[in-house]
């Protein structure tokens, strides 16, 4: 048994006086089935403990009430929650909010696009990477002081006025305000600011999808278009952008779910109109209803079930 | 070749950076010809195709197509379609629209485009495939599928870039006869790309054999096969037993090649050929036979030591040393043998071959190689 031949040495050993580790290897190669439970158990309790649990939770809690005269809630499931949350005022938070967030997904999918495409079809490797780092970059910082930041830029005494002032553009800017509701005192309180800011916090969840997308049609599709005698505008049209629409359906849900979620953007820049996150936020604080908290969180989750379900129809998944 | 060239290059030179895939190639390719590249990989003949049809623009010279110089007209105004290597399917669109997509770029009506996509499937074999899409289909449909698309538009010259590559060898052999038979049917000029000689020489009129941006030969199958004009044509196309040696003797159409002490072979001139030229020999080893006593007159006689018996199936290769040590192989098909192969082994033989069976190839001088 010389160390200098290993390979020896193992065969001369009985199966007793092998090391540990070697058994373990052994005991675990021959049972992949265990392997996999020991591989997905710590995130299936995870995710079935902790996320999917809550869920049920937010799910049951809007089932309950709260007694009017105690404020206590009653754990007795009962629809009367959804009746209060069907007026007209409540009506107007959701349809406010959905509004957003499909003129702000539609708008980062078509600044989105170029640029994917760009990365995907004719950057470098390097310039590749340079691209994702500057797509990347404002993640790193709090979203918060971004969003605060963006107040400060918008704000009547802001750069982006100043701006506006020297292009002799403030007409244009004071008419934009002028209009019913999009308008406002300025850009910083303004359903305008607001989108301003909601597309730019959000285009990274929307470049990136589309462009591992984008990526992933092949060259020799946009050819065999080419070949068969479609012009370029028809490859992008009938070839491209079919292919790329999962990304785009991908980055959408990103867009559309965070702003119909989202409250410290309408607090930071919007009027007394209520967005669905600031319902929550003032109902689970001050009024402590979380009866009805839960039921308004369960209306998103209701309008991305639809959208998903709505995008499946127009046939965005049939290219996966 | 009734109407002229379907498709010239004239002076063509490719280059990417610093790699010149294309070096000043001429190619003349008649009409309703099946025509192959052929070649090993990176020889040039897939960058001739796409300069064909116009994925890449030429360095320099000229593509010229039905007579007219193509310049740089975009892929989607040039009259040929092809068929990709990977079949490039639109995998999100069916069968039906998949074929009918060249059809709708043009504009035809509806009616038509139905008519004529359901021929189209008719004539690769695939009706009743229309509402599939290409996930749903083996890799032979696809390739159909791929065929019709192209075919459908009715182009003048039809590119297929390896098209059967990713084929098994059963269903590749069964499509090479079927791709055949179909392009004799429809008489469009084909351009077939492969790396596959045994494919090449199976379904081509006409091949013309690269190697380095470069136009080795060009050739029926009968001429590339038989008498090869270069080296590397020799052997890239089918086996062949290299032999080298110096010319001794030339006496009006044949030459003598010395091997080593006073071994000989005898094959027919080729221009440029002198005395004391170093050369090699090529023979085919379906060509040599095993000799039981000297041939007549007009063979090579050599003898030789087996070493390996090989049975192949259809065929018995048999390995042997000359005394110089070169290798030579023999091939005999498995009918009725003198003598049982394999009784062969360790036995000194004689090998005879017909003179014109063999070519010669000059090696090149040190000045030649200075140039090259």
């Amino acid at each position: 048994m010389s160390p200098t031949r290993p390979a020896r040495d193992r065969d001369s050993q009985g199966p007793e006086e092998r090391p540990v580790l070697l058994r373990i290897a052994s005991f675990l190669y021959l049972r992949p089935s265990l392997v996999l439970a020991l591989l997905l158990g710590p995130p299936l309790v995870w995710m079935i403990v902790v996320y999917l649990g809550s869920l049920v939770f937010l799910l049951i809690q809007s089932f309950f009430s709260l007694d009017p005269f105690t404020g206590q809630v009653i754990r007795v499931l009962t629809l009367a929650t959804y009746k209060d949350l069907w007026t007209p005022a409540n009506l107007d938070i959701f349809f406010r909010t959905a509004t957003m967030a499909a003129v702000v997904t539609v708008t980062t999918a078509v600044l989105a696009f170029p640029l994917a495409y760009f990365m995907a079809r004719y950057a470098s490797t390097r310039l590749k990477t340079v691209l994702y780092l500057a797509v990347l970059l404002p993640l790193w910082s709090s979203y918060l002081v971004r969003v605060y930041a963006w107040r400060l830029i918008l704000a009547k005494e802001g750069i982006l006025n100043w701006f506006i002032q020297q292009l002799d553009l403030t007409r244009v800017l004071d008419l934009l305000l002028r209009a019913p509701v999009i308008g406002g005192p300025s850009l910083s309180v303004s359903f305008l600011g607001m989108f301003i800011v909601f597309v730019y916090v959000w285009l990274p969840y929307m470049i990136l999808p589309v462009q591992a997308a984008l990526e992933r049609v092949p060259r020799s599709l946009l050819e065999a278009s080419g070949d068969l005698g479609a012009r370029p505008g028809q490859t992008l049209r009938h070839v491209t952008l079919p292919l790329a629409f999962p990304g785009v359906i991908a980055g959408s849900i990103f867009t559309f779910s965070l702003t119909l979620g989202d409250f410290v953007v309408p607090y930071s820049l919007g009027n007394s109109s209520f967005f669905i996150g600031q319902a929550v936020l003032s109902l689970t604080g001050t009024a402590f209803n979380i009866p009805l908290a839960a039921a308004f969180t369960v209306v998103p989750m209701g309008i991305m079930a639809f959208y998903l379900v709505g995008a499946r129809t127009l046939g965005a998944f049939d290219a996966l | 070749m009734s109407g002229g060239n379907a498709v010239e290059l004239s002076g063509v030179t490719k280059i990417f950076g610093e790699v010149t895939a294309l070096d000043n190639i001429s190619l003349e390719i008649g009409d309703g010809e099946f025509f192959s590249l052929l070649g090993p990989s990176g020889c040039g003949k897939t960058t001739s195709l796409r300069l064909i049809a116009g994925f890449e623009m030429p360095t320099a010279g000229e593509v010229l197509i039905g007579g007219r110089a193509m310049g740089h007209i975009p892929p989607y105004q040039r009259p040929v379609n092809t068929v990709f290597q990977n079949y490039a399917l639109f995998p999100h669109m069916t069968v039906h629209e998949n074929v009918a997509f060249g059809l709708e770029m043009q504009h035809i009506s509806r009616q038509d485009i139905r008519q004529q996509v359901g021929e189209a499937l008719e004539m690769v074999r695939l009706p009743g495939m229309e509402k599939r899409r290409p996930k749903q289909l083996s890799g032979g449909q696809q390739q159909r599928v791929a065929l019709a698309r192209a075919l459908v538009n009715r182009p003048k010259v039809l590119l297929l870039d390896e098209p059967l590559g990713a084929l098994d060898l059963k269903l590749r052999k069964a499509m090479q006869l079927e791709l055949k038979m179909l392009q004799d049917k429809v008489g469009i000029t084909f351009i077939y790309v492969t790396h596959d000689q045994e494919e090449a020489l199976t379904m081509s009129d006409r091949i013309a054999v690269m190697d380095h941006g470069l136009v080795l030969q060009v050739g029926t199958p009968h001429e590339i096969y038989e008498r090869p004009a270069t080296r590397f044509v020799a052997d890239f196309i089918g086996e062949t037993n290299l032999i080298p040696g110096e010319i001794v003797a030339i006496n009006r159409e044949v030459a003598e090649v010395e091997l080593a002490r006073g071994i000989r072979l005898k094959a027919p001139m080729v221009p440029g050929a002198t005395v004391g030229r170093s050369v090699t020999l090529a023979v085919r080893p379906e060509r040599i036979s095993l000799a039981a006593a000297p041939g007549p007159e007009g063979m090579n006689l050599i003898e030789a030591s087996v070493f390996e018996v090989v049975y192949n199936g259809a065929t018995t290769s048999i390995l042997l040393r000359l005394e110089s040590g070169i290798v030579l192989t023999v091939r005999q098909p498995n009918i009725a043998f003198a003598v049982e192969p394999s009784d062969l082994r360790e036995q000194r033989v004689r090998l005879v071959w017909p003179i014109e069976a063999s070519s010669l190839f000059m090696e090149k001088t040190p000045v030649e190689q200075g140039k090259a």
